[in-house]
């Protein structure tokens, strides 16, 4: 057991190191910036004064080492710095829209899940069937797909006919179940892009499972079908599944972007692209930070479950 | 005879899908086997030995099909019954035992969770019983510790100890037959023995009948009543053991046998420099010693036969004489002078002295390039010839190597068989025009036929060409063929070495007199004459 | 009712191009190759049959186009009707013209990236697996930490700091894309480089150019095709993605990612006209799809 702990702070340390590698690598390329943040920021009519004031207002005349470190130190404590923008605290930008962003992906997650693990192992059971063909083809096809095809063809089939509003609007007094109801379309959307990539890998991932020897060893045994798949398959399979289901969610933290856009709705992505188009560099990084955070913590995650369902590693020699 | 027969097999004809077009794998076989028997299944890779060993429990692989004839076992029809029906024979009256024990052990469960499933699935016996059968069993398997050994899991166990589990498993529902599909194939002959001794026992205790697979001759000697002799997926002959080691009735099997009595003279005595001289060479990977303070000598004309079973350090040693692993102790000698330790820093016609044959021709050589830049390359690089004078050389090599060169010098090498490829290996060490070649086990991933061939032919190029040989084999046959100086190894040091009819006749050590005692021969009464010898030993892994 | 219809359309469609084109494919082929085009599946065919026609489409755009490519032509909006027999767009310029140059924009700005990406990134991946040791696991440790920082996310920080250009998109895409190729390069070169013909070509003495040239790269081929194909779908619809949300290609060049943005209000109107380009961009993508699966599928059966 003290394997597996030591394993797991293994990979808890390395998660940290990339964190820290990904903050230096976020901060550093503002450091790339071609000429002076303060000119980009206020353009080139811009008098020599407010640049000065402005520079200083940043902290632009300090080493970059410092200013990383200011940085980082603010970042820890939940301190982003200001929007240029808005002249609003970046925190306080991204506190709610955070909360929206994570209850999208959460609600395309609990639909995509299930739904692609089952359709996946299906297709892998009977493989070479036509169930198997057609989900194939139309996996592909929707993996294909531009998130915003995908979209309008929602909003034109089930928002035209007034089935479902094409537009979010959150205010203090939504009730969780208008929520999931108002942001149907946009997880559905999210849950369609999602599955296909998942369904295909969850079945890859079984299907090399069931070429071992030892489900040929069960099937020989006498073992049925259902049996061969639950006690000698699965066991097996979890860490696999593990692996694609993080990448999967992973995938769906930046689908949230162009989303978020098309259904106008008040999440992370839609702040992130204002950012991008006013070039509030602050708050992209804050964002790109909070975005490549969870991805590192996703995959860290599917890391340490795998390592604690791989019998090779619970039991050592 | 009629109601002892267990297993009725008639005109079984098996396909197997390549793309989308089916072809014959079992062309027609029939096969009986009474109550109590065991018929041993031989013939090389591809004769469909393992197709048709599953098709006695009614079983055809995914992309197998079975597409005629009739398989009765004990008066049921494999071929009409429901799955259901047949599911209930497999793994209670009927069992299997895989080659590699180590993939067919779910690595998810202890050993004893694996060994009650059938019998509690089954139905024959609750979960209670079993674990204490268990036990029974594997000590009758004389596995370690019987006691405590069911709760490992499988990657805790040695495969030697792996194979017997998987017997015992076999057996826990007392079955009426068990398929053994080269139950010993991947182990190392000491513990080869172990394995047969152990499943002979447990099936004549039990009466069970059996089929037993294999390639090796010498093996199912020692196991089988009756032998059946399979050639792609036809059947050559059937006999009973005693008479067919006697007197084969058919050119197949006779030549089978011939292969093991290839043997060259041995070669006049060394004198003068040795080409290569490895001297007390320490090398390893890390921290850890794979050799320790090896040395020994390859002179000009000679075979060296370097022996020993996995682990031994015997392809590490070749390793340290090509460079690959610069040693951290010793030097290797080459015409008696030092060689640079890495091949980094050897010169281009240092390199050119050593050449190397692997066993896999299939990954030794490169499958995009066609066989005149194969073996073309080195004689380029080396000897600088171009254009015509290149183009006759490959030819003159494809000559040497048996094979036409018009025909084959623009061919890949998938476009080879097996023996082929390796005859080309053997003209791109030519190429170079080299002083030592090093043969890392050259022949063990052929067929027996095939191995005689390359032998042969390595042997002819000896003579004519005055080459030192370093032949690593962990097969005791191949280097009573071949060689004319034996170097045995184990865990990484030198056990001992000196003429090869020494060393047969009359091994020091107590370690080689093992290694020899353990290959098994041609005689149905060797195993029962070695186990009767080892007697006041104890078996252990 | 309609969406019942468009689906039958569809399905007929796909299997007239799929068995047509497999035909024509059948009769042009080589005679060694024939077997594999009468093997290839429907989806296949009509991946590779969508492919031409994308092609022919991009390199004579200017003669097939019935008006300029950034032509004002009057009102907005314009419903489907002779001469515009897709409307207009919100500036008035005709969307069946934008729509033809936006096969030559759009899929030759992604072609570049992808082929600029595959460069770096394989031509690294390769060099790293070969030479390993210090230089592979900083180059791979540092790939890794790139990684993390999912691709979009990336890219619209890098387009934060160096603006957003056509030029600047395709490097900002690219260098983004790269660290993925070197990753499969690498993996699928570390099983190379441990076979024993490379260790027969080392031992030879050859070169390093050599031994990447001649005996990694031919082995690699077929892995690193698919997945050009593959990276081809990713930087396609990276680059609309990012169009489509006003940081991509810029107008006036006709794009299909700025399009469907441009004309996404006529959505809540229920007229398709946006679909069209984002339908272009899909079509495109499955076909290339369609036809990467194939060659994956039969690069994994000759395996066995």
């Amino acid at each position: 057991m003290n394997e597996i702990w030591r394993m797991i702070g293994q990979r808890l340390l390395l998660g940290v190191l990339t964190l820290f590698i990904i903050s230096v690598v976020i901060f550093g390329a503002t450091e790339l910036l071609p000429g002076d943040l303060a000119r980009e920021l206020l353009g080139q009519s811009a008098t020599e004064e407010t640049l000065a004031a402005l520079r200083e207002q940043l902290g632009l005349n300090d080493p970059a080492p410092l200013r990383y470190w200011n940085w980082l130190a603010g970042v820890l404590q939940g301190d982003f710095g200001m929007s240029m923008a808005t002249q609003k605290p970046i925190s306080e930008l991204v506190g709610a829209r955070l909360g929206n962003t994570l209850f999208l992906a959460l609600y395309a997650a609990a639909l995509a899940v299930p739904f692609a693990l089952l359709l996946g192992v299906l297709a892998a059971l009977w493989r070479n069937s036509i169930f198997d063909r057609a989900s194939n083809a139309l996996a592909l096809t929707a993996i294909s797909f531009p998130e915003f095809f995908v979209a309008y063809t929602l909003i034109l089939w089930l928002a035209q006919s007034g089935l479902f509003p094409s537009m979010v609007r959150i205010t203090g007094s939504t009730t969780t179940g208008e929520m999931l109801y108002m942001a149907f379309l946009p997880a559905l959307t999210l849950t369609l892009v999602v599955t296909a990539h998942m369904m295909r890998m969850t079945r890859a991932a079984i299907i090399n499972l069931l070429a071992s020897p030892y489900i040929e060893m069960a099937r020989l045994k006498g073992m049925s079908p259902m049996r061969v798949v639950l006690r000698h398959a699965v066991p097996n399979a979890l860490a696999p599944i593990i692996n694609v289901v993080a990448l999967n969610l992973a995938y769906l933290i930046t689908g949230v972007v162009v989303i978020e856009v098309v259904f106008v709705y008040p999440g992370l992505g839609q702040l992130m692209i204002d950012a991008v188009s006013n070039r509030d560099i602050a708050v992209v990084q804050a964002i790109t930070l909070i975005f490549a955070s969870a991805y590192v913590l996703l995959n860290l995650l599917a890391d340490v479950l795998s390592t604690i369902t791989n019998p090779r590693l619970m039991h050592r020699k | 005879m009629e109601n002892t027969r267990l297993l009725t097999i008639k005109g079984l004809k098996i396909e197997g899908r390549s793309g989308d077009a089916w072809h014959e794998i079992i062309k027609g076989v029939d096969l009986t086997l009474h109550k109590g028997e065991v018929l041993g299944l031989i013939g090389e890779s591809g004769a469909g030995k393992s197709t048709l060993g599953l098709a006695a429990m009614g079983f055809a692989r995914d992309g197998c099909r079975i597409s005629g004839g009739t398989i009765d076992f004990d008066g049921i029809d494999l071929r009409t019954a429901s799955e259901t029906r047949r599911r209930g024979l497999r793994g209670k009256r009927i069992a299997y035992v895989a080659q590699s024990a180590a993939a067919s052990f779910n690595p998810a469960h202890k050993l004893i969770d694996q060994y009650c499933e059938a019998p509690v699935v089954h139905g024959v016996m609750p979960r209670k019983t079993a674990e204490d059968d268990a036990v029974d069993l594997y000590r009758r398997m004389r596995l370690p510790n019987p006691d405590a050994i069911g709760f490992r899991y499988p990657h805790q166990v040695s495969g030697g100890q792996l194979q017997r589990a998987m017997t015992a498993m076999a057996m826990s529902c007392r079955p009426d037959l068990i398929i053994f599909d080269e139950p010993t194939t991947a182990l190392d002959v000491t513990t080869q023995i172990e394995v047969m001794a152990a499943i002979r026992d447990i099936v004549r205790q039990f009466g069970t009948a059996a089929i037993y697979i294999t390639h090796d001759l010498a093996v199912v000697a020692q196991m089988a009543d009756r032998i059946k002799v399979l050639l792609r997926g036809d059947e050559v002959e059937e006999a009973d053991t005693r008479s067919m080691l006697a007197a084969p009735r058919e050119d197949y099997t006779r030549s089978l046998w011939a292969v093991r009595s290839f043997a060259r003279a041995e070669h006049p005595s060394a004198t003068g420099i040795p080409v290569a001289s490895v001297g007390n060479v320490t090398a390893g990977y890390g921290a850890v010693d794979v050799l320790k303070n090896i040395s020994f000598d390859i002179h000009a004309g000679r075979t060296v036969a370097v022996v020993g079973e996995s682990g031994s350090g015997k392809s590490t040693t070749a390793r340290v004489i090509t460079g690959l692993l610069p040693p951290r102790e010793g030097e290797v000698l080459f015409n008696g002078k030092a060689l640079p330790a890495s091949f980094k820093a050897r010169s281009r016609d240092e390199l050119r002295q050593c050449q190397m044959i692997y066993q896999m021709a299939d990954t030794a050589l490169n499958p995009k390039l066609r066989l005149r830049e194969l073996i073309g390359r080195p004689a380029a690089m080396y000897l600088g010839l171009k254009g015509k004078a290149l183009d006759s050389r490959i030819r003159d090599l494809l000559a040497l190597i048996e094979l036409e060169p018009d025909k084959y010098i623009d061919r890949l090498p998938s476009e080879l068989s097996g023996g082929q490829k390796q005859r080309i290996g053997i003209a791109r060490a030519l190429a170079a025009e080299p002083q030592l070649i090093i043969c890392d086990e050259v022949t063990s991933a052929l067929d027996q036929i095939v191995q005689e061939g390359i032998l042969k032919l390595l042997d002819r190029l000896q003579n004519e060409f005055n080459l030192a040989y370093m032949f690593i084999t962990h097969d005791l046959a191949t280097v009573k063929a071949i060689a004319d100086e034996v170097v045995v190894m184990q865990h990484g040091a030198v056990v001992e070495r000196g003429a090869k009819a020494e060393i047969f006749a009359d091994p020091k050590e107590d370690y080689t007199r093992l290694l020899l005692s353990s290959v098994p021969e041609m005689d149905p009464d060797w195993l029962n004459r070695l186990l009767v010898a080892r007697s006041g030993l104890t078996p252990n892994d | 009712m309609i969406i019942l219809i468009s689906i039958i359309v569809g399905l007929a469609l796909f299997f007239m191009i799929g068995v047509s084109a497999r035909s024509a494919l059948q009769a042009v082929a080589p005679a060694h190759h024939k077997p594999t085009f009468r093997d290839m599946p429907l989806t296949a065919s009509f991946g590779l049959a969508v492919i031409l026609f994308y092609i022919f489409v991009a390199v004579f755009a200017p003669l097939i186009a019935p008006y300029g490519e950034s032509e004002v032509l009057g009102a907005q909006f314009l419903p489907w009707a002779s001469p515009h027999y897709l409307g207009t767009d919100k500036l008035g310029r005709d969307m069946l013209t934008g729509l033809i140059y936006g096969a030559r924009n759009t899929v030759g700005i992604a072609f570049a990236t992808t082929a600029l990406a595959f460069f770096v990134g394989s031509f690294l991946g390769l060099w790293a697996a070969l030479v390993g040791g210090w230089l592979d696991q900083s180059l791979s440790r540092f790939v890794d930490a790139l990684m993390a920082i999912p691709a979009l996310i990336f890219s619209l920080l890098l387009l934060t700091i160096f603006g957003t250009s056509v030029l600047t998109l395709i490097l900002v895409i690219a260098a983004v894309d790269a660290t993925r190729v070197y990753r499969l390069a690498r993996s699928v070169a570390q099983g190379i480089v441990v076979m024993d013909y490379i260790e027969a070509a080392r031992l030879r003495g050859e070169g390093m150019w050599r031994l990447i040239r001649r005996e990694i790269l031919p082995n690699a081929m077929a892995p690193l095709v698919a997945e050009f194909g593959l990276r081809f779908c990713f930087v396609f619809l990276a680059i609309s993605a990012l169009s489509f949300l006003g940081l991509g290609i810029k107008p006036p060049t006709a794009d299909w990612g700025s399009m469907v943005r441009e004309n996404a209000t006529l959505i809540t109107f229920g007229d398709i006209t946006p679909l069209l380009p984002a339908g272009a961009i899909a079509l495109l993508t499955v076909a290339v799809n369609f036809v990467v699966d194939w060659q994956l599928h039969r690069a994994s059966g000759l395996k066995e």
